[in-house]
């Protein structure tokens, strides 16, 4: 009883600090010396508590996977922490992946990579389309998001994804972070750590990744830095046949 | 005006029967409780093989389910006199296969609980979400058809509701077709040619399902069917099973040729595993030639079990079909990086080693066995039992119609 107590003392804290963080962007971004800003840490401002999201923001990631190391997976660790993916299963096919590493090899010049995949928060989710109730929606800022009140694990929504990026809860769960609801037999995708990105903050993964090799950030902020990259730099969308114009971009693949 | 010709059927040993499709109906409802308490890892499904074992026999009665009702069609909206007083039975199997069929998937959902939510919050960019007008609709349309062509008052409008019907069941199975032929996301499907495919499949499942329960009728009330009757709808039943073959050729050469899926189709066609040999030994020998061979052979077709044999045949080649279009299209690994060896520790890039659990295997048996249950109870207590007028037909040369 007491962790989530704990975890609901944390949750006013953060409101808090959310509403001092707010207070201060809506001053303006406060300003620590000409040039140099308090909170920018993800090109958008965090967003209070009921303020709509807005879409003059569109979430994206963009993964260097010539910094990514085959074997690490500390982007993996970090998700499972912070979003409460604890449970024990019994067949790891049966376990949900918000995240994962993929390691690829091009058999014909013995090229190696490495690459995180998760949800790639596409425009136009196959996922959103499918989805019978609706459960499956997009945010006005492009984060794809499954409403765990309406969805009823019908796995439609897994069957359109082109990136295996949903899992089913296949078994009862407990001890759950009670920002991030989980549940038995709905099903589940990488959010962007949407609890995090509202405060302002980075998504787990790219916090944790040693090498800095994912960037989030606004790509609608011609500004911020992942939208000047991806301007400028070559990237990749996997299964860009699809043309589902996703929020995550790769280079070096 | 006159309605359809039946007459009640007295059933002998009608409660063990029913005893033996209830406990079949409650061995899969108890299933899908144990299911629904512990989730669905007590089944062989992942997160790679999402729609398993219920999904292939939940979608073959919900696709014959459309198709049994050709046989009323037949008499209603083209007129052929041979089939008109099997359509109010041909009705009723097609509710009560849809009814077994939607047992099946919605107590495999992962909240079967909210089957009110389902109904409330409706999607309608969601082939799924269609679902929730076609299926009542259906329902509705073809329980007012059936009250249509057994009441002597209002059998002159059976003909309208027998259109709507019909009409509206090409519609639905275009619907399930679509379920598949709209993800784009996978190379087994994704392609205009399914849903056509599933509109001839419902003709040839339906009918299989249609032409056993009739000859259990014919059983139970001790009676024959006419010979010159049951080689016409054999007949028809061997013209449903090799335009089946036909679209399946079509859809395979499809993926070959116009969608380049040559690595798919080796993996389904050829080396994978389960998949080949239910595709060539269920689909193609049990499930088309064996049915072919029952039908047009003179010395088998003479056989008085002809027609239940090569309806068995064709609902077993029918289930390993779908077994190998459904499973066997999640298997096969998404292909995210064309050209490139993938490993990762979420199985991409590797064919998942699916087998049913027994619960899957109970849920999806009771499908049949609730299908049984409720066809056998309404042809008990209402008259569906079909009365061939020989003389009538004879005279008005409506065999050979």
């Amino acid at each position: 009883m007491s962790e989530p107590q704990d975890r609901i003392e944390n949750k006013s804290r953060r409101s808090f600090v959310g509403a001092a963080a707010v207070a201060g962007a809506s001053a303006g971004v406060a300003a620590l010396a000409p040039g140099l800003k308090l909170i920018e840490v993800a090109g958008a401002a965090p967003r209070a508590p009921g303020e709509p999201a807005s879409s003059a923001v569109r979430w994206g990631m963009l993964i260097d996977t010539t910094k990514c190391a085959s074997g690490c997976d500390a982007c993996v660790k970090a998700c499972a922490t912070e979003n409460g993916i604890n449970e024990t299963v019994k067949d790891p096919r049966q376990g949900s992946q918000w995240i994962r590493k993929i390691d690829l090899k091009d058999p014909k010049t013995g090229q190696e990579y490495s690459l995180p995949m998760l949800c790639q928060h596409c425009e136009h989710p196959p996922c959103v389309d499918v989805c019978p109730t609706g459960a499956s929606m997009k945010r006005a800022d492009g984060i794809v998001l499954v409403d765990r009140h309406i969805c009823i694990g019908c796995r439609y929504c897994m069957m359109a994804c082109p990136y295996k990026a949903r899992s089913l809860v296949h078994m009862p769960l407990t001890e759950q972070n009670p920002l991030v609801p989980r549940g038995q037999g709905c099903v589940e995708a990488c959010t962007f750590c949407v609890q995090r990105v509202d405060r302002g903050q980075q998504p787990a993964c790219v916090e944790a990744c040693p090498e800095k090799a994912m960037l989030f950030g606004n790509l609608n902020d011609p500004n911020s830095e992942i939208a000047q990259r991806v301007a400028k730099e070559k990237t990749t969308q996997v299964r860009a046949d699809l043309k589902l114009n996703l929020g995550v971009r790769y280079q070096g693949i | 005006m006159q309605s359809a010709l039946t007459q009640r059927l007295r059933i002998p040993n009608f409660y063990w029967l029913a005893a033996i499709g209830a406990i079949i109906s409650a061995a899969g409802t108890l299933a899908a409780f144990y299911m629904e308490h512990h989730g669905h890892q007590v089944t062989g499904m992942n997160n790679q093989v999402f729609w398993g074992l219920p999904h292939v026999f939940a979608i073959f009665l919900i696709v014959g389910a459309s198709g049994v009702l050709n046989v009323a069609s037949i008499g209603t909206v083209f007129g052929k006199k041979v089939y008109k007083p099997r359509g109010p039975l041909s009705g009723l199997l097609a509710i009560t296969m849809l009814a077994a069929g939607l047992f099946v998937i919605m107590l495999d959902l992962g909240r079967a609980d909210r089957l009110i939510v389902a109904m409330t919050h409706v999607n309608w960019t969601s082939v799924f979400g269609w679902n929730m007008v076609l299926y009542p609709v259906f329902f509705g349309l073809v329980g007012l058809y059936v009250w249509l062509l057994l009441d002597r008052k209002m059998y002159a409008y059976s003909k309208a509701a027998g259109t709507a019907a019909f009409i509206w069941r090409l519609v639905m199975t275009t619907g399930t077709g679509s379920i598949f032929g709209f993800v784009v996301a996978r190379q087994a499907y994704n392609s205009a040619i399914i849903a056509p495919m599933f509109i001839i499949m419902s003709f040839a499942w339906g009918l299989a399902m249609f032409l056993i329960f009739q000859a259990a009728m014919y059983k139970w009330e001790g009676s024959q069917l006419d010979e010159e009757i049951r080689q016409r709808l054999n007949k028809l039943l061997g013209t449903f099973v090799a335009a089946v073959a036909y679209f399946v050729v079509v859809y395979h050469l499809t993926n070959l040729y116009y969608a380049k899926q040559t690595a798919f189709e080796t993996f389904i066609l050829v080396s994978g595993g389960i998949y080949p040999q239910l595709f060539w030994g269920g689909f193609v020998v049990v499930g088309t030639i064996l049915p072919l061979l029952f039908v047009f052979v003179p010395a088998l077709r003479s056989m008085a079990s002809s027609s239940v044999l090569a309806s068995i045949f064709t609902i077993l080649g029918g289930l390993a079909f779908l077994y190998v279009f459904i499973i066997g299209g999640q298997a096969y690994p998404l292909e995210m990086f064309p050209g490139m060896e993938v490993k990762s520790s979420f199985f991409d890039g590797v064919v998942d080693p699916y087998v049913p659990s027994l619960p899957e295997f109970l849920l999806s048996i009771g499908g049949f066995g609730l299908f049984f249950l409720l066809s056998l109870i309404v042809v008990q207590i209402l008259p569906f039992m079909p009365q061939d007028d020989m003389a009538q037909l004879r005279a008005s040369g409506a065999l050979q119609d």
